[in-house]
């Protein structure tokens, strides 16, 4: 058969039905959009980064340890040509005299004309190179918005105060979330002595940037190898380059995912609609046939159909993608380290397009394989029910989205156990879901309430009758729900957490960086206040030598050991103690709060001794600034890190570490804000170097910190959102064709339009509220899955931002559902009978 | 003889039981003839048609349409059959809703791949007195005009034998003396071979022969 009949006749069948055939596809015109956006930032991100390379470091070359340069390593640095800049930064707390506040913060000590590429942007913008020759600091707007100070106040870091020369708005290479954090002051580095907080001990990182002349010279090559093997981190353009893109890329590729789930959920949609479309046409088909015309050929002029729409809702959600692509950086700019300018991606279109396309014919095709089944007898026989059993057909097309499903995220993930995990987790909570539809339509149909009002057993039953949207629409406002509920869920368990982490007589602030000769008065002025000791803990910095025989120079060169490099390249704060605290429990092996026969026994947290596969007996040598000092694992412990207390990833005996250079921690409690702020400026005043982390500080950053990331999922749910809404108004319509009769019929009979529309009221209503209900169960199930198994916390969710969502998903569809039904309440029963519908 | 069944049976599982719907027919219709089969409501009537016309497979026996036997081709086989030698009329018209008159009746002859198939469609509209409407939609002609515009349709591919289920069933009695007039021109003109089920006992006696039928089995031919 010619193809340009099959075409003829498609267009034929279609022509009168174009505008439903449309609302079939706007349900994935979001999902489209979502992903071509995403797929179009990630492509303008990678332009970016190309283009803003050298600004992502701001310089060619970063050298990096976080701690103070040897002197012989300093001697090689010294030897690297090209203009130089140098930093050390650290955290340590701020005091504005101003209003007597006080914060953690991350103070930059900056040398030389960093960033020789980007710049530290300032207001004013002269700032920037002024505070190095005034001796003054630039401090993070949001700090200085927080502490309500101007330009021209000044600060205390330590026992050196500071004129405010600017305000900071943007360093290289920064995200934003990251200033939330620790937020950031920049001093000259010839001021730091002046403060006094380098001293030994303190937790100080040094970084030198080069400016070099050309290409890397093979000398500098040289000293750059010397540095890696001394355990010494550099960063090139090249390298930051491939490290940021990297890290963009899992943002965009599990943003991706969200994009892929609200596709999906339109596709359902598709399906379902293409499902009663078929059904409509059967008649048609079945003449058709009986005229001669093959069960191919039938199949071939609705496929046409759906290949044409596709592509039609394809372009639009592509265009809209594009629009999209505008908004999206407000939304993940705090997690870039670039500034993104959209630009039109070519390639995000193509792959938008050809995947709406695939994917609308993929979902269409299990209800278009009926067509092929569709008997012509049944133009003689109106009810003839042909074949019962099941077509294979549409098993291979179930496979065939599966298929796709996982190969899509697996193009994403770039993990087969990631992708299938991904996979397997969404056909699960289809399948509950989809459970919940069956289960609700079963149980009304089981415990009918007989005694009932006529508009409740109305609405009712509506719920489980022939061409009911019960399933398809539990199925898309529930997963979209799922997806921002969960997210609230964890939001307020995360937050929830750290304010019970302190209930009782728990210690709510910690004071760290104590040097020993200071710790005696820190605690003297803790009790002095009223405020209890709950514990002073020793740490000593120490780095990790060797694991038996392995050491960093074996883990670079066979990749296929375990341990992971960082256990080398990290410092480790230890403590050393007699015995276990509250929140420790030991998993294998034995405590030893001494040594034994000459033997220092230490405790491995059991994680980390998981991931880097130490076993019980594993000798673990350690250089304690200076000291090789060899240990055996004696004993794994769990520790509960969800309390505000100091937890350690290796516990010392006590008797070994007394005598090692060392600063402590203290924990208190204080009752209220007011005390708080009031220690905290005593504390600073007197003691400088001593850092204070309070719950409040803990919990407004993570209140920040889930807010901004927060932002971009909700950002993304709402893409689910909207296209369970669009599914909800494509099936609400749809489902106006087959309700019009009935509704007539009812109005004939002497129904009012009142009753008409209580009854639809009763029926959105407990759809959409269902719906949102299931939503928030599986939304349960998962946030306790991930309280339970990945942040190891409590599970104890908050209700009350749940609850306004299902009374908000509720109110939307009953809304829909009225307006729907307006247009047929206002029309002349007489009208619609006579078939001019 | 253009059609014929021998020991032609139709069976159906409902609720665990075996229905026969049709007993061991056996007939022959002689080509250019005209033939009524009549019954009274569930005798089979419409079964009958449908295995004749192919339209459904047999349980056993055969149908030789035009010397082919049906029960040896696939649905997709017997759907060629039908294009090639049967034309349709229905008791509720059946046609495209999404298809203009005009349409309606080029869709048998566009499926054949016959050229020159609009200049025919519209000849076929003509007779049937409908020119001026070709461009209607179905739900815009009266049932009258829709049964014509089927009856164009039914002659579009020079049917050798032409099957109708009950053409004038629903419509007033005038409208239907009209089609059966129609009907019966046509088909004299074109030489085609017609088999018509109906309760219509007028209509019936407007044919040669008259094939009775009840429980399934012919009672009187």
């Amino acid at each position: 058969m010619k193809l340009s009949w099959l075409l003829q006749m498609a267009w034929r069948d279609s022509r009168k039905n174009l505008s439903r055939l449309l609302l079939f596809i706007s349900s994935i015109i979001i999902g489209i959009a979502a992903l071509v956006s995403i797929f179009s930032l990630g492509d303008s991100l990678s332009a970016e980064v190309d283009d803003q390379a050298a600004a992502l470091i701001g310089a060619d070359l970063e050298i990096s340890n976080n701690k103070p340069i040897p002197e012989d390593i300093r001697k090689l640095i010294d030897s690297i040509p090209g203009q130089r800049s140098e930093q050390r930064s650290f955290t340590s707390m701020v005091y504005f005299p101003s209003n007597g506040g006080t914060r953690l913060i991350q103070v930059r000590a900056l040398q030389g004309d960093y960033p020789y590429y980007g710049s530290l942007e300032t207001l004013p913008a002269s700032a920037s190179s002024d505070f190095r020759k005034k001796r003054t600091a630039l401090v993070d707007r949001a700090l200085m918005l927080q502490f309500n100070a101007k330009v021209g106040d000044s600060i205390r870091l330590g026992n050196r105060g500071f004129i405010i020369e600017g305000e900071l708005t943007g360093v290289p290479g920064q995200t934003g979330l990251a200033a939330s954090v620790a937020p950031i002051v920049f001093i000259p580095l010839e001021t730091l002595p002046e403060t006094g907080l380098e001293q030994k001990g303190s937790r100080i990182s040094s970084s030198f940037y080069f400016r070099m002349p050309g290409k890397t010279a093979p000398a500098t090559e040289r000293i750059l190898e010397r540095l890696k093997e001394a355990g010494i981190n550099y960063d090139t353009v090249e390298s930051r380059k491939e490290e940021t893109a990297r890290s963009f890329r899992d943002l965009s590729r599990f943003l991706s995912l969200i994009g892929f789930i609200a596709l999906l959920l339109g596709c359902i949609g598709v399906a379902s609609s293409i499902h009663i479309y078929i059904r409509e046409k059967i008649n048609s088909i079945a003449l058709l046939r009986c005229l001669g015309t093959t069960s191919r050929q039938a199949f071939l002029i609705y496929l046409i159909q759906i290949l044409a729409i596709g592509t039609i809702g394809s372009v639009i959600g592509v265009l809209l993608g594009t629009l999209v692509q505008q908004l999206l950086p407000l939304a993940v700019q705090d997690l870039l380290p670039v500034r993104i300018v959209p630009v039109i991606s070519w390639r995000a279109m193509t792959q938008g397009l050809v995947l709406g396309i695939i994917i609308s014919v993929l979902f269409a095709l299990a209800p278009l394989a009926s067509v092929r089944r569709i008997s012509p007898l049944q133009t003689i026989r109106m009810g003839y029910q042909p074949q019962t059993s099941r077509d294979p057909l549409n098993l291979l097309i179930y496979a065939l989205i599966l298929l796709f499903v996982l190969l899509f995220t697996r193009m994403q993930l770039r993990s087969w156990l990631q992708a299938t995990t991904f996979t397997a987790g969404l056909v699960i909570a289809f399948g509950f879901l989809a459970l919940v539809a069956k289960g609700l339509m079963w149980a009304i149909r089981k415990f009918f309430p007989a005694g009932w009002s006529y508009m409740w057993r109305q609405g009712l039953s509506n719920l489980y009758r022939p061409n009911n949207q019960t399933l398809l629409l539990i199925l898309s406002i529930g997963l979209g729900t799922a997806l921002i509920c969960t997210l609230l869920f964890i939001e307020s368990i995360l937050l929830q957490q750290v304010t019970l982490s302190s209930s009782g007589n728990q210690p709510n602030m910690v004071l760290f960086d104590i040097q020993t000769a200071q710790k005696d008065s820190v605690k003297q002025l803790t009790l002095s206040r009223g405020l209890p000791v709950n514990d002073i803990v020793p740490i000593v910095n120490m780095r990790l030598e060797r694991i038996n025989d392995i050491g960093i120079e074996d883990v670079r060169r066979d990749r296929s050991l375990t341990i992971q490099p960082w256990v080398f390249n990290r410092e480790y704060r230890v403590t050393f103690r007699d015995s276990l605290t509250a929140a420790e429990k030991i998993t294998r092996g034995t405590w030893r709060g001494r040594p034994d026969n000459g033997n220092i026994y230490v405790s491995v947290e059991d994680g980390y001794a998981t991931r880097n596969g130490i076993r019980i007996g594993d000798t673990m040598t350690f250089n304690v600034q200076g000291t090789i000092m060899q240990t055996i694992v004696g004993s794994f412990r769990k520790v509960y890190w969800n309390r505000v207390q100091t937890n350690f990833l290796v516990v010392f005996p006590a008797g070994v570490l007394e005598k090692a250079p060392q600063f402590h921690v203290l924990l208190t409690r204080v009752p209220d804000v007011k005390t708080s702020a009031a220690f905290q400026q005593d504390l600073v005043r007197a003691y400088p170097n001593v850092s204070v982390v309070d719950l409040k500080l803990i919990l407004s950053v993570l209140d920040e910190v889930l807010g901004k990331i927060g932002f971009v999922i909700r950002f993304m749910a709402a893409f689910c959102i909207i296209t369970g809404l669009i599914v909800l108004i494509a099936s609400v319509m749809i489902s106006k064709y087959q309700r019009i009769q009935e509704s007539v019929l009812l109005r004939t009979l002497g129904a009012g339009r009142k009753q008409i529309y209580i009854i639809n009221a009763i029926e959105y209503f407990l759809i959409g509220s269902m719906a949102a209900l299931t939503g928030i169960l599986l939304a349960y199930l998962s946030a306790w899955a991930l309280s339970r198994y990945v942040f190891e916390i409590p599970f104890t969710p908050a209700f009350r931002p749940v609850f306004i969502v299902f009374l908000m998903i509720s109110a939307i569809t009953v809304i829909i559902g009225l307006i729907n039904i307006r247009s047929i309440v206002n029309r002349s029963p007489l009208e619609i009978l006579r078939g001019e519908n | 003889m253009i059609l014929q069944t021998e020991h032609l049976t139709k069976t159906y599982e409902s609720a665990g039981r075996k229905l026969t719907v049709l007993d061991d027919v056996n007939m022959a219709v002689e080509e250019g003839s005209t033939v009524a089969i009549v019954g009274p409501s569930g005798s089979g009537k419409t079964t009958l048609l449908g295995l004749c016309a192919g339209l459904d497979s047999a349980s056993s026996g055969s149908v030789i349409l035009n010397g082919i036997r049906l029960e040896t081709l696939s649905e997709d086989k017997r759907a060629e059959v039908r294009n090639q030698y049967v034309g349709f009329i229905f008791q509720n018209f059946q046609l495209l809703p999404t298809l203009t008159a005009l349409e309606n009746v080029m869709v048998p002859m566009e499926l054949r791949k016959q050229s020159n198939v609009r200049a025919r469609a519209v000849e076929l509209l003509d007779k049937v007195g409908l020119r001026d409407r070709a461009h209607h939609y179905p739900v815009q002609l009266s049932g009258g005009e829709q049964q014509r515009v089927s009856l164009a349709r039914a002659f579009a591919n020079t049917p050798k034998v032409l099957f109708a289920d009950e053409p004038t069933g629903n419509l007033d009695a005038e409208t239907s003396e009209r089609i059966e007039n129609l009907i019966f021109t046509l088909n004299r003109e074109a030489g085609t071979t017609l088999i018509l089920v109906t309760h219509n006992p007028e209509l019936a006696a407007r044919t040669n022969r008259i094939i009775r039928i009840r429980g399934g089995k012919l009672v009187n031919d």
